[in-house]
């Protein structure tokens, strides 16, 4: 396979045109699994056949809260914990929308966790890709609320010993119509299960497991990040449909993968276009697929 | 542009506060809302939510105020205009994303029912006292446009206006409405949709390849790009240069929040608005917003028969305040007489304004009722002394 080249002669990336290649380098640390998970995504989503003109992604704040600003998409970088409620006032304001939300585990589950939950109850239409390294990074190591029982933070100094999410669970009893867990290892499966979810509709949920050597390693004295990479290959599971209360995350412990819900139920704009034309007949006006905005 | 008629109830109509804002906005062009409930503001979203299904608009009850700000701008990047409705213990919520809307430049209009505070307050009965968290309630530096209505009839009109202000500032607009007026019941006309003015969301007409989302044009504004048509832009925010794009610096930070507050600093004459009446002959100015402009005008009418010479400033804008007016003013009266339902906030921008050259006399009310209009009388004839 020959790539496009650059005026460099260098090879082109073969993601590139998805990519704002003038923002590279990245902030990201050197073994960090966030860019693998950019990299799949990208592909997912040049697989799909989506218009990607008309393909938004959103993130929070924090190192995964960095993707938006990567992705050569309408892309918002918003504020803390909140990449789910704007992303919903997108979806909702242009519903022709495919919206993406990429945002991290203390992000989306900590100060956004309520968010999350609603979003999954409500089934709007987002898929939503968590990427889950079990500490807070960007400030600088602290405790999340997906941090394993034992494993060490800089605000758990001597092991947290707070319960933490078994995340597919939450996202299972909260509702989301498909949940899959993978690690930064399964590139192919989870860019398959990035195209799949692209398929689907509703609250769509993928967790990525992913290494911070700089933080979470090194205060675990887990190595570098292609040690995590190693742990995945020896310790990863792949059990498709396990019972969501199965999965939770021990420190060094087993990973288990797959997909575990895939059942589609009426998402929100579904519900209510159905539950109005019901009530209303055709006095009905639903929002125009090309969003509400009145013309210039 | 004309406003959309399918949006706009004709008619003389029997309407509280609540309402009236809501038809304001629906009148406007709105079509997403999304809100939390919160007494004394549930009716306009309540109003909202019954009419909004025979227009194309869509309104969500989020979880909470956090998300429903949220939801707001990232509703109004697809060029839908937004609006949520709140009252203090909600627009405390709201501060952290009416500063992403200032930040990110989004128009969007917030409408704020106030009641009294702090806390929980007084859920039910009037306040005045977040007026100036409309001014500097989320953090660092940017402007905003707050509007106080006196009546239902300007709850329709000035939401109307906050609408149009947004879209030509690209700032979050807010209504500060208070519970009297909210839950106050007037005759509300509301005219045909030709006569009504509405300002469009204004697309960018350059290509993609040409776009920046934060160039600097000479114009108030930069150029909007929704999301969606192939723009494929980035919005952070962070500091951001014309692309978007988050640069770090201290030059970057002057040219990016300059620009938030220069778009708003370099209009105040065309923003500012305010009522006035008896200014050329007065000593003693009564400087009054929302419900207690209206007491004060009792005040006025009493001394007015005992001979004092009182001229009144209604404020329409809270937010740029009219400074150069109450500047001029200060130079040939003794005092202002600022009654507010609150323990003295906007006084203390009154007193600013003067220089000195007045005296600027607060006469607070801690809220849950309206002043006595027997107290604002006295303050003004002390002022006249």
């Amino acid at each position: 396979m020959s790539l496009p080249a650059n005026e460099t002669g260098i090879p082109e990336h073969p993601s590139a045109p998805l990519l704002r290649m003038e923002r590279i380098p990245h902030v990201w640390c050197p073994g960090c699994g966030i860019g693998t998970v950019v990299k799949c995504f990208s592909t997912a989503l040049e697989r799909s056949g989506l218009d990607l003109d008309k393909s938004s992604v959103v993130s929070g704040i924090g190192c995964s809260g960095r993707v938006a600003g990567y992705m050569r998409l309408d892309a918002f970088h918003t504020t803390h914990g909140r990449a789910i409620p704007f992303a919903t006032g997108l979806k909702l304001g242009r519903p022709e929308l495919q919206v993406t939300v990429i945002s991290g585990d203390g992000d989306l589950v900590g100060i956004g966790g309520n968010h999350f939950i609603h979003a999954a109850r409500r089934n709007i239409d987002l898929l939503v890709i968590l990427i889950n390294n079990f500490i807070y990074g960007m400030t600088g190591g602290q405790n999340a609320p997906t941090t394993p029982l034992g494993a060490k933070s800089s605000t758990m100094p001597f092991g947290n010993f707070e319960q933490p999410f078994t995340l597919p669970h939450l996202a299972a009893s909260s509702g989301a119509p498909y949940v899959a867990r993978w690690t930064c290892l399964h590139i192919r499966r989870l860019t398959w299960a990035i195209e799949e979810a692209l398929e689907r509709k509703g609250f769509r949920f993928i967790e990525v497991v992913a290494p911070c050597p700089t933080l979470y390693s090194r205060l675990n004295k887990l190595g570098t990040g292609l040690s995590e990479m190693r742990f995945y290959h020896d310790n990863a599971e792949i059990r498709h449909g396990a019972d969501t209360r199965d999965l939770e995350v021990g420190f060094h412990k087993k990973i288990v993968c797959g997909k575990f819900v895939d059942e589609p139920r009426p998402t929100f704009l579904e519900l209510k276009d159905q539950h109005y034309e019901e009530k209303l007949g055709e006095e009905y006006v639903p929002m125009p697929q090309e969003g509400g905005m009145i013309h210039a | 542009m004309r406003a959309d008629p399918a949006g706009v109830l004709t008619g003389a109509h029997f309407l509280d506060g609540d309402f009236a804002s809501g038809e304001g906005a629906m009148a406007a062009g709105c079509r997403f809302v999304a809100g939390y409930p919160i007494t004394p503001s549930t009716e306009v979203v309540e109003r909202i939510a019954h009419r909004f299904p025979s227009m194309g608009g869509t309104f969500i009850q989020m979880e909470d105020e956090l998300a429903s700000m949220a939801a707001v701008v990232g509703a109004s990047w697809t060029g839908t205009k937004s609006m949520t409705v709140t009252s203090g213990p909600g627009f405390s919520l709201m501060m952290e994303n009416i500063g992403l809307a200032a930040m990110m430049e989004t128009p969007c209009v917030v409408v704020n029912v106030q009641r009294g505070g702090p806390s929980t307050g007084l859920p039910t009965m009037v306040g005045q006292a977040d007026v100036m968290q409309a001014r500097w309630g989320s953090h660092g530096d940017y402007e905003v446009i707050a509007l106080c209505p006196q009546s239902p009839q300007e709850a329709f009109d000035l939401t109307i206006d906050a609408f149009n202000l947004s879209e030509v500032y690209r700032v979050p607009v807010l209504l500060m409405m208070d519970e009297c007026v909210g839950h106050m019941t007037e005759k509300v006309v509301i005219p045909e949709a030709d006569g009504i003015e509405v300002v469009p969301r204004q697309l960018t007409r350059k290509s993609p390849a040409e776009y920046l989302p934060y160039e600097v044009n000479g114009d108030p504004v930069s150029e909007f790009a929704r999301a969606g048509d192939g723009y494929r832009f980035h919005t952070t925010g962070l500091t951001h240069d014309e692309r978007g794009y988050p640069v770090m610096s201290s030059e970057c930070q002057e040219t990016c929040v300059r620009r938030l507050l220069d778009k708003i600093l370099d209009h105040v004459d065309e923003i500012v608005r305010f009522e006035e009446e008896g200014l050329e002959e007065a000593e003693v100015v009564v400087v009054a917003f929302g419900i207690t402009a209206r007491v004060a005008r009792m005040a006025i009418e009493m001394v007015r028969r005992e001979g004092v010479k009182v001229g009144f400033l209604r404020l329409i804008t809270l937010w740029p305040f009219p400074e150069k007016e109450i500047r001029r003013l200060a130079h040939r009266v003794q005092g202002f007489v600022v009654p507010e339902i609150n323990y003295g906030q906007m006084v203390l921008e009154v007193e600013r304004c003067a220089g000195g050259r007045a005296a600027a006399v607060s006469v607070p009310h801690g809220g849950g009722s309206v002043h006595d209009p027997t107290v604002i009388a006295r303050a003004i004839r002390e002022a006249a002394k």
